[in-house]
């Protein structure tokens, strides 16, 4: 049975751990001032490539190859901005260390900083999170007060300084030259690459825009040693422990850490508790985020031959290979945020792609025409299955819609739309096929409404 | 009528404006402070932004028609928004709102009868383990049942002093 790891979690249980003086009871800034003060940068990124970190923001790009991107020995003021902009539907593990533990970020950063030479640092956090910029903020006051931050942190000949940006409410934020441009005070509206940010971002300097749970690693990283930290992963070329987010039809939602490459039973099961009600089974797994293709538990790998890289895990179930970017690349989907959705047999799958799709058609910035119709469709679409109003030929339009905006856009918003769109219709067809001839009825919350009245509730564990 | 801040918020205004190489970066945390004093983003705020930030006022109405937490038009002193996507969803998040729709007698992105809560639908709010949730004037109320959101709703009531009932606001998500 997978059992959750204490490390990169380990002052979340503490009382006040949001605190400087409770963090560094419990070791924070240990690691920023013994690398600062003996280590040279080109150490510090040697041991973060070391460690094959996949960036946790959902591409999974590793972050010691993109700190090397930047321009070496540049003229230009380098700047290290964080996205924390966590809004893809199901994800909420950024502000777990936000709130419970900001001073590992804060740590994370004037590491990050000192490593590829800038000065200053954005935390980009969506402004419905609060706490969470309540809480940097107050750290960052601390910070100064003790020297930490400003002109010569730990008596070091480089000056530090953190913002807090707070965001407004657009999900494209977290899209990272949207970001910039909303860092910038403008329209988050992508920008086309390249250049890139490395280049030319913030400010139109050369930017690297990290995300939270990555640059909040990076102490761990140092205090082990790259490479012993890349080990504590159950794969190869993915270093490290992360954290695993569950919500949805379990008994036990919440976060945990793990190393990389639990399967997804092994979290449902060992760390959720199992499906919310026995008698219903598991239908869907949304493994990451709902940009991320929805996996069946009856689907089975089919990779027979030993040269596949998914030979390994030939013929087991879906929900039996390990949690990686590669390794969910190999069944068609992605890992994105590593914060899965289970959906049991109370959902209809026309209704569930309906509500995500309204969403993606409320958040496209509207820049690209395939992006801003094609969404707008989409959820029109399903609107008109769901409601009895539509016909067979629907259900292919539905695809025939998402394939003329997949790599048609500046950004991967319209592909994120277009992939679980197409996941629902090819894995639960039939039941796209019935909606068009009976349409829908019932609730998405059909196996839990009862339960809301009054003052039982369901499970579930807050921060 | 020209909108101005606080002194105090003024101060605030200059530290902002303080943190980044241009003016313009400024403008979003700048709509917050106006936002948090004045309620919604009015012409006149808009105005202001764009004459402390040297910029066009047509470019400041195109962040705030951007973004959704700024409110184009009044709303009541409780703002509360109730999180729809998916994954609150099938954990009951319309039983929530319709609960609510049904004591504050008013639809989402309408103001209550007595004026004291504007009832907004939200996207993901980054809870889902938690679900469902609202968020009542910035703080998150979790794993919620009709009798915890009347708790919660009730206590804000009572602090909240009688209101002139306006208008039900629209054109809220």
């Amino acid at each position: 049975m997978a059992e959750p790891t204490r490390m990169f979690t380990d002052r979340y249980g503490l009382k006040d751990s949001h605190t400087l003086a409770v963090a560094e009871q419990a070791g924070a800034y240990a690691q920023a001032r013994r690398v600062m003060t003996t280590m040279t940068p080109d150490a510090i990124k040697a041991e973060v490539k070391a460690a094959n970190i996949r960036g946790r923001g959902g591409a999974g790009f590793p972050a010691g190859m993109k700190w090397g991107f930047l321009p070496p020995k540049s003229e230009k003021p380098v700047y290290l901005v964080i996205n924390a902009d966590e809004g893809e539907p199901g994800t909420f593990k950024d502000r777990t260390i936000m709130e419970l533990d900001p001073h590992r970020l804060l740590e994370g950063c004037m590491m990050a900083m000192f490593a590829i030479g800038a000065h200053v640092t954005y935390i980009y956090v969506r402004c419905e999170l609060v706490t969470s910029i309540k809480r940097l903020e107050q750290g960052i006051r601390d910070l100064r007060a003790k020297g930490y931050l400003g002109a010569r942190p730990f008596g070091v000949n480089h000056p530090l300084e953190i913002h807090v940006h707070p965001g407004a409410g657009a999900y494209i934020c977290g899209e990272e030259t949207a970001l910039l441009n909303s860092l910038e005070g403008m329209r988050g509206e992508p920008r086309l690459k390249p250049p890139f940010p490395a280049v030319a971002g913030a400010f139109g300097m050369p930017t690297i825009v990290n995300n939270v749970e990555t640059i909040a690693s990076v102490p761990d990283i140092l205090k082990m040693g790259g490479a012993a930290w890349s080990n504590l992963s159950r794969l190869p070329n993915d270093g490290g422990t992360r954290l695993y987010g569950l919500s949805g039809h379990v008994k036990k939602p919440g976060i945990w850490e793990a190393p990389v490459g639990l399967t997804l039973r092994e979290m449902i099961y060992d760390f959720g508790g199992g499906p919310l009600d026995e008698k219903r089974p598991i239908k869907g797994v949304i493994p990451g985020g709902s940009s991320t293709p929805i996996l069946r538990p009856s689907d089975v790998v089919n990779a027979p031959d030993d040269k596949h890289p998914m030979f390994k895990w030939h013929g087991k179930s879906h929900l039996d290979v390990p949690m990686g970017v590669d390794t969910m690349r190999g069944l068609g989907t992605m890992l994105g945020t590593n914060c899965a959705t289970v959906l049991d047999s109370s959902v209809n799958m026309v209704e569930a792609a309906r509500n995500l799709m309204r969403f993606y058609h409320h958040e496209s910035c509207g820049q690209c025409t395939p992006c801003r119709e094609g969404t707008g469709w989409l959820a029109e679409v399903c609107d008109r299955l769901c409601e009895g109003k539509g016909t067979v030929a629907d259900v292919d339009l539905l695809v025939d819609i998402s394939n003329n905006m997949m790599g048609n856009t500046i950004c991967a918003l319209a592909d994120g739309t277009a992939m679980p769109m197409l996941a629902f219709v090819r894995k639960y067809r039939e039941e796209f096929l019935d909606a068009a001839k009976n349409g829908v009825r019932g609730r998405l919350d059909a196996a839990v409404a009862a339960s809301l009245t009054g003052a039982s509730g369901l499970s579930g564990r807050t921060l | 009528m020209t909108f101005t801040l606080t002194p105090e918020r003024e101060k605030q205004a200059d530290d902002l404006l303080g943190r980044y190489p241009t003016k313009r970066a400024a403008c979003i945390p700048l709509l917050h402070l106006c936002q948090e004093q004045n309620g919604w983003v009015s012409d006149e705020v808009i105005e202001y932004v764009a004459n402390r930030l040297s910029l066009p006022t047509s470019q400041v109405k195109g962040v705030v028609t951007f973004y959704t937490m700024f409110h184009q038009k009044p709303v009541a002193p409780n703002v509360v928004w109730v999180c729809r996507t998916l994954m609150c969803e099938v954990r009951g998040a319309k039983v929530i709102q319709e609960h609510l729709e049904k004591k504050f007698g008013c639809h989402v992105g309408e103001t209550s009868q007595d004026g004291k809560f504007t009832l907004l639908k939200a996207e993901c709010l980054a809870a889902c383990g938690q679900a469902p949730m609202l968020q009542l004037n910035g703080e998150f109320h979790e794993n919620l049942t009709t009798d915890a959101v009347d708790k919660v709703i009730d206590a804000a009531a009572a602090e909240t002093p009688a209101q002139a009932v306006t208008k039900a606001v629209s054109g809220h998500g």
